[in-house]
């Protein structure tokens, strides 16, 4: 496994083209867990951050400067990420770094950048990353916090107070059950019941029957991400429920209504990012054209559809260029304090403005609430 | 009632995929005495390979044929690349080394395939079978019917005929099944093969329900082990058993206590048994002079 780790290094490692002509150039580094229990996360992450640079060198590079990117791959083992973190800085001297597919990794390397003064903008969803604030550590997806806000808020909309959740056990779904628990109240959401499931169970009819035996019970929702929700949903549609199902932006990619079936995820109804729905755009959407041109890219690059996930890695990469080219150098602290001063900066997931208190810039407009009919995403208003 | 009815019916489709994976153990512990640890990946390899075989354009009984060939020969593979060269180590030096496999075709799947969830249609659609308030999908009765089949298939084959019986003697005494002409070589080949299609088999059967991807292995190896050892190691009828109650257990436990302590209770209730009987509950008494 070792060996194949390192070939996979290697093949990543040399997916960089390094100029030839020895200009000034800009070292970039990124740790992201492209093989393991996290690759789905990771493995479009890193095709995404390769992509970026490969484009960004090939039209000329940040003010006439290349990138040169040294790209790790932790395998979703904090551990690995703080050696590569310590790597980064110290072998390859890079002035920022991009990773920490989840949210165990990106805590293993925000003690490293912390400590070596080194910006970091993290992929990792748990809200403790940026809450308290540290002074070098950014993040670009949503918190779960804000997925559970986005959810109870169009629940209230539709005039419903009493819920059942189920939630997988994993890492994902264990942070978003507690995080809506706390905001549930805030939205007059009452749970009535509380389920979980194992991430690699394959039946949850008794966690559902039990939902459906709660008195009141008006709605489901299923915090989780991974085959869980696919899982969930059939089985949802199998008992054949007459209340709305609800999952949570975890699963926002088209790959979830093929592993659930257009049948069953019918009306299935979740937040979920611009870049989800890419074809839907209007072409005044201020995410239109970022959304449009990324996902073309991707498409053609890697013959797949670009996740969420994928997303994130985007609006890093592009935050950390948009800083150095407002920076006018690629020094640690410039470009750190130039990330605090962004402003209004269209990516794929939202529109970011950090500030001292704030950084991850994000606020619940960036989220859409989309809802599954034919097959095929649909933005509800 | 209904509900009871409901948590069985999710314990028989969850055991029976058990019950598979716990039956694709037996043959190679019978010929043995190893635990191999790869099983899991024979059953996402089943899994994979038929997904594949089909995204190409192949139809899917013959993507599934293709998927547990494709696997049976990597059994063999196993056994002649890393299981034959060991041969005179130890037992548990074996089962390292099936763990070894494990982690090994994980990471080639990954690297030829890709690290996605996958899933194929359902054999007989995915309109629930209604019965008294509560359903079970159609899959679920074709995994039920298969790990039967498996089950009556090996019973046959370790009873009745002189193959399997040369396979039990081998893992008895390699020396006196070789003094008696059984070609011990190829006897350990055919297990592997054996196991290796079994458990793709229940790729093929499962994956409409549980989904595949490089990963799922390793948990179904774990299940399907506890399943077999509350059973009885090495035991087809152990095998069939141990899976529908471990399955019937976490379901049960799910609908009347918390999903919370699914597992934890199905474990206790395996330690409890192996407490009071050591080989599991179908399995032999063996015992050793000292």
């Amino acid at each position: 496994m070792k060996l194949l780790t390192r070939t996979t290094l290697a093949v990543l490692a040399t997916g960089v083209a390094f100029p030839l002509a020895a200009q000034a150039e800009i070292r970039l580094g990124a740790s992201v867990s492209a093989t393991g229990p996290a690759a789905f996360l990771g493995d479009p992450e890193a095709k995404t951050i390769q992509m970026m640079v490969e484009q960004i060198n090939a039209s000329g590079g940040i003010d006439g400067e290349e990138i040169a990117l040294s790209l790790y791959d932790d395998g979703g083992d904090p551990n690995k990420a703080r050696t590569f973190a310590t790597r980064l800085v110290e072998d390859d001297e890079v002035v920022a770094i991009i990773g920490g597919s989840t949210t165990g990794t990106t805590m293993s390397i925000l003690d490293v950048a912390e400590d070596e003064g080194i910006p970091f903008v993290s992929l990792a969803g748990a809200i403790s990353i940026i809450d308290p604030v540290r002074e070098y550590v950014f993040k670009t997806p949503h918190t779960d916090r804000m997925a559970c806000e986005k959810i109870f808020t169009d629940m209230q909309a539709q005039g419903i107070t009493k819920i059942g959740l189920i939630s997988g056990t994993d890492g994902f779904g264990a942070s978003m059950q507690a995080q809506c628990k706390e905001v549930a109240g805030d939205h007059g959401i009452e749970i009535v019941a509380d389920e979980t499931y194992g991430p690699q169970d394959a039946d949850v009819t008794p966690q559902l029957t039990r939902i459906r035996n709660s008195e009141g019970v008006q709605a489901v929702l299923n915090p989780g991400f991974g085959q869980g929700p696919a899982i969930v949903t059939r089985n949802f549609d199998q008992l054949g429920f007459e209340i709305p199902l609800y999952q949570s932006h975890g699963v926002a990619s088209n790959a979830f209504i093929e592993l659930a079936g257009a049948e069953s995820a019918e009306g299935v109804r979740l937040p979920g990012t611009a870049l989800l729905i890419a074809e839907l755009l209007d072409e005044s959407d201020p995410q239109y054209q970022v959304v449009t041109d990324y996902t073309a890219a991707y498409k053609e690059k890697y013959n797949q559809e670009p996740s969420t996930f994928a997303g994130y890695a985007h609006d890093a990469v592009m935050l950390v260029v948009d800083a150095i080219k407002r920076a006018g150098e690629a020094e640690p602290d410039a470009i750190r304090d130039a990330l605090e001063e962004t402003q209004n900066f269209v990516g794929t997931t939202g529109t970011y403005s950090f500030s001292p208190e704030d950084h991850l810039g994000l606020d619940l407009t960036a989220f859409r609430m989309l809802e599954i009919s034919d097959g095929d995403w649909k933005q509800l208003n | 009632m209904d509900s009871l009815l409901q948590f069985i019916f999710s314990g028989m489709t969850v055991g029976a995929v058990y019950a598979l994976v716990a039956l694709g153990f037996t043959i190679i512990y019978n010929a043995s005495d190893v635990v191999n640890f790869a099983q899991g990946e024979f059953v996402m390899l089943g899994g994979m390979i038929t997904v594949f075989a089909h995204q190409a354009g192949l139809p899917l009984p013959l993507a599934a044929v293709l998927a547990i060939v494709i696997t049976a020969g990597v059994g063999v593979a196993l056994n002649k690349l890393a299981i034959e060269p060991a041969r005179g180590a130890p037992v548990v030096s074996l089962i390292i080394i099936t763990i070894g496999a494990s982690i090994l075709i994980q990471g080639a799947t990954q690297l030829i395939f890709d690290k996605q969830l996958h899933r194929f249609p359902a054999f007989s659609g995915d309109d629930p079978v209604r019965v008294m308030g509560a359903t079970i999908l159609p899959q679920s009765l074709w995994v039920i019917a298969g790990a039967v089949l498996v089950f009556v298939g090996l019973w046959l084959f370790f009873t009745r005929t002189l193959t399997g019986k040369a396979v039990l003697a081998t893992a008895n005494n390699r020396v006196a099944a070789q003094l008696v002409g059984i070609n011990t070589g190829w006897v350990m080949t055919l297990s592997f093969g054996l196991s290796a299609a079994i458990g793709a088999l229940a790729g093929v059967l499962a994956t409409p329900i549980t989904l595949v991807s490089y990963d799922v292995g390793v948990a179904l190896a774990l299940k399907g082990f506890a399943a077999a050892m509350l059973g009885g190691m090495g035991n087809p009828k152990g095998a069939l058993v141990g899976g529908l109650v471990l399955g019937l257990l976490e379901a049960l436990t799910a609908g009347y206590l918390s999903s919370q302590y699914k597992d934890a209770v199905a474990f206790l209730v395996i330690l409890g048994v192996l407490f009071v009987m050591p080989q599991g509950i179908f399995g032999k008494k063996s015992t050793e002079r000292v």
